[in-house]
């Protein structure tokens, strides 16, 4: 696995006393662009509405590190990575197919 | 390396090229590749894609100064370092110096779940960011394609790969793009719709058994380019792509004669041997001496003190050398000098391109005067007529422009021993060669002879006159054979029909020398006849002479007495009667 990040810009959302069961979520973007907005918007509501405040967001914007796209595999934009708990995840796209991310994070057995 | 070439295939005003420093490569492409956009290089698995991607990073940074960026898909950034540190690239060196980038870009589907739109910018911030970290002109990415693996999404990949080109364009890198070779189009997703510039497809392919790998520039825009396909080579030292054949006949020509090493040949040849930088080929059957000439020629050339390499494919060094001292020809000398370096290797090793190359190879870095192999007949059977063919004269181009004189000897297998019949696989190979002599065996009188003749050389008025080639403890020896009533004759037949001649010929000076005794001694017996005949007509004569006188004094004598009793009988004078009646 990759070091953990250093991100020079994190957006930390939510972030209470730290749960045993805490949640991170690192959504890498490029700038600002509608796909990454909308990404972010989604995620932002699916955590809301599934892990209340168990969560924590980083967002890292490429454009602003290049090298942490060599660091930590991204090619991809946007792309989400669930960082805890483990094992990894790792989902693409601006998230809009809210049952595929529930799928993608475990938040919700395949029905 | 050579220069480039002028003429057929020369760089264009339109388009810039830089040179990749692939060996040959820049030959063929009059240049290199496309400077400043993006070239595809396609093929099969293990054709060599990765190298040549990885060579023209490396040779850029090694030759020209051009830092590089190189992408891997599929080998990680370890295995890579160390299957390139085999072949004497030092990336690590490299990467120190801060000159070479290395990427490995992870797909792993499983991994990833897609929901959405997305694109590759991710991929675009990292080439840029490294890129920028070194400077890079260059940039390999080898194979993109594995990327269609790792997404699902057709449309949003062709799109970004499209947006990945221009944007390479944009950056005014010059960038190799690897890919799959597919089943119908050059590449497996069709890359070559968005490269408008370069195209190069590598091909591994066997033929009986032995693998040849092949290069050709599918399309080249906006120049001129070789449209063959030529066989390159993946030697220790990297790739090195040989053109079918030299582009140009413009080897200058040597006035200089070199001898074969046998005199009665160099008289044959005018008096002088070859021409310096002349190819000659002698060809013939088996145990017909072919060697022992190839031999004879490099020692020659050793003793001129010119460094000769001698390619050899049916003996090891020493059996040959041992063989030669068996003829008078003594190698090992030669070779503890250096001035002789034998390279011995069985045909059928290695392709041919690959012996091609190891043969440039050797003759750039020793540098010979003379080349020499024997057999080119063994390349047979790891090639075609035409393959062998241009192999040679690749070889011989080669040897021409450094004015190497290549001595090659060739095998046939005649059935027909007594007939100058000519094979057609030497006749494909004579025209390249200056020269062709021609051994065989004669059979006859219960023994086997050689015989040795010119064929063809070139620029030199040569003897027609068949020779009977005898090797001795002595050395190599040619001697005319014997031209007369019972035909031509070789060997023992040769000699016996010498000596039966000189027998006859002192059997009739014998003759002669008889014949001369004889009437000198008849002339004798006449002289002898005629001596007494003259005697005995001497003898008649005074015999003659003394009846004569005898004769005469007798007469006198009876006047004599008659007088004498007419005076004594008183007898008058004048004759009476009475003297009468007395």
């Amino acid at each position: 696995m990759p070091a953990p990040p250093k991100a020079t810009r994190k957006e930390k959302i939510k972030s209470e006393e730290p749960v045993d069961d805490a949640w991170i979520l690192r959504l890498y973007v490029a700038g600002q662009t509608p796909n990454s907005l909308t990404a972010f918007a989604n995620l932002k509501k699916i955590c809301e509405d599934h892990l209340e405040k168990r969560y924590t967001i980083e967002v890292i914007d490429l454009q602003k590190d290049p090298q942490l796209a060599k660091d930590h595999q991204i090619i991809a934009v946007p792309t989400l990575i669930r960082k805890l708990p483990t094992p990894v995840k790792k989902i693409i796209g601006n998230l809009s197919n809210t049952e595929k991310v529930l799928v993608g994070l475990d938040l919700r057995k395949v029905t | 390396m050579r220069k480039r070439k002028t003429g057929l295939i020369a760089g264009t005003r339109e388009l810039q090229k830089i040179p990749s420093g692939i060996k040959g490569f820049d030959d063929i492409t009059g240049g290199g590749l496309p400077k400043g956009r993006p070239s595809l290089i396609s093929g099969g698995p293990g054709c060599g894609k990765t190298l040549f991607a990885m060579e023209f990073i490396i040779r850029g940074i090694a030759d020209y100064e051009e830092p590089g960026v190189f992408v891997a898909f599929e080998e990680n950034i370890e295995d890579l370092k160390k299957n390139f540190k085999s072949m004497g690239f030092d990336l690590d060196d490299l990467v120190r110096q801060k000159k070479l980038v290395l990427d490995h870009i992870a797909i792993d589907r499983c991994e990833i779940e897609e929901t959405g739109e997305y694109d590759l910018e991710g991929l675009f911030i990292r080439l840029g960011s490294m890129i920028d970290e070194v400077g890079a002109k260059r940039v390999a990415i080898d194979t993109l394609e594995t990327i269609f693996s790792g997404f699902a999404n057709e449309g949003i990949l062709r799109s970004e790969l499209h947006r990945l080109f221009h944007w390479l364009k944009g950056r005014g890198v010059t960038a190799v793009v690897t890919g799959e070779r597919g089943d119908r189009s050059i590449t497996k997703y069709g890359l070559e719709e968005y490269v408008a510039d370069c195209v190069i497809t590598l091909d591994h392919r066997i033929m009986n058994q032995i693998a040849t790998r092949r290069l050709r520039v599918v399309k080249y825009r906006g120049s001129i380019h070789g449209t063959d396909e030529y066989p390159f080579l993946i030697s220790s030292d990297g790739i090195s792509v040989l053109p079918i054949t030299s582009l140009s006949l413009t080897t200058r020509a040597s006035e200089e004669r070199i001898s074969a090493g046998i005199p009665r040949l160099d008289t044959m040849l005018g008096g002088k041997g070859f021409y310096r930088g002349s190819s000659i080929l002698v060809s013939g059957q088996a145990g017909t001496g072919k060697t022992s000439l190839a031999a004879r020629f490099i020692d020659a050339a050793c003793r001129r003190g010119e460094k000769c390499l001698f390619f050899i494919s049916e003996e090891s060094e020493s059996q040959l050398t041992r063989n030669m001292l068996s003829i008078g020809i003594n190698l090992e000398p030669w070779v503890k000098s250096g001035l002789l370096k034998f390279h011995a290797v069985r045909p059928t090793a290695y392709s041919l391109e690959m012996h091609l190359s190891v043969m440039l190879k050797l003759i750039g870095e020793f540098r010979p005067r003379v080349i020499a192999v024997d057999p080119i007949s063994n390349l047979y059977p790891i090639g075609d007529d035409i393959q062998v063919r241009s192999m040679l004269m690749r070889l011989i181009d080669f040897a021409k422009s450094l004015q190497i004189t290549g001595f090659f000897t060739s095998l046939s297998n005649d059935p027909d021993t007594g007939a100058y019949s000519i094979e057609p696989t030497e006749m494909h190979v004579s025209s390249l060669m200056d020269a062709w002599l021609i051994l065989k065996n004669v059979e006859g009188n219960g023994e086997r002879n050689r015989a040795f003749s010119i064929i063809k050389v070139r620029g030199i008025a040569h003897s027609n006159q068949l020779r009977e080639f005898v090797m001795s403890k002595d050395g190599i020896q040619l001697l005319d054979v014997y031209k007369g009533r019972e035909g031509v004759l070789f060997g023992s037949a040769r000699m016996a029909q010498e000596s039966s001649e000189i027998i006859e010929r002192l059997n009739k000076t014998e003759e002669i020398k008889r014949k001369k005794r004889e009437l000198e001694s008849k002339r004798k017996l006449m002289e002898n006849g005629i001596a007494l005949l003259k005697e005995q007509y001497a003898r008649d004569e005074e015999e003659m002479k003394i009846l004569i006188s005898q004769d005469i004094s007798r007469e006198k004598a009876a006047e004599q007495t008659k007088k004498e009793i007419a005076a004594r009988r008183q007898v008058d004078r004048r004759p009476g009667l009475r003297s009468k009646v007395r």
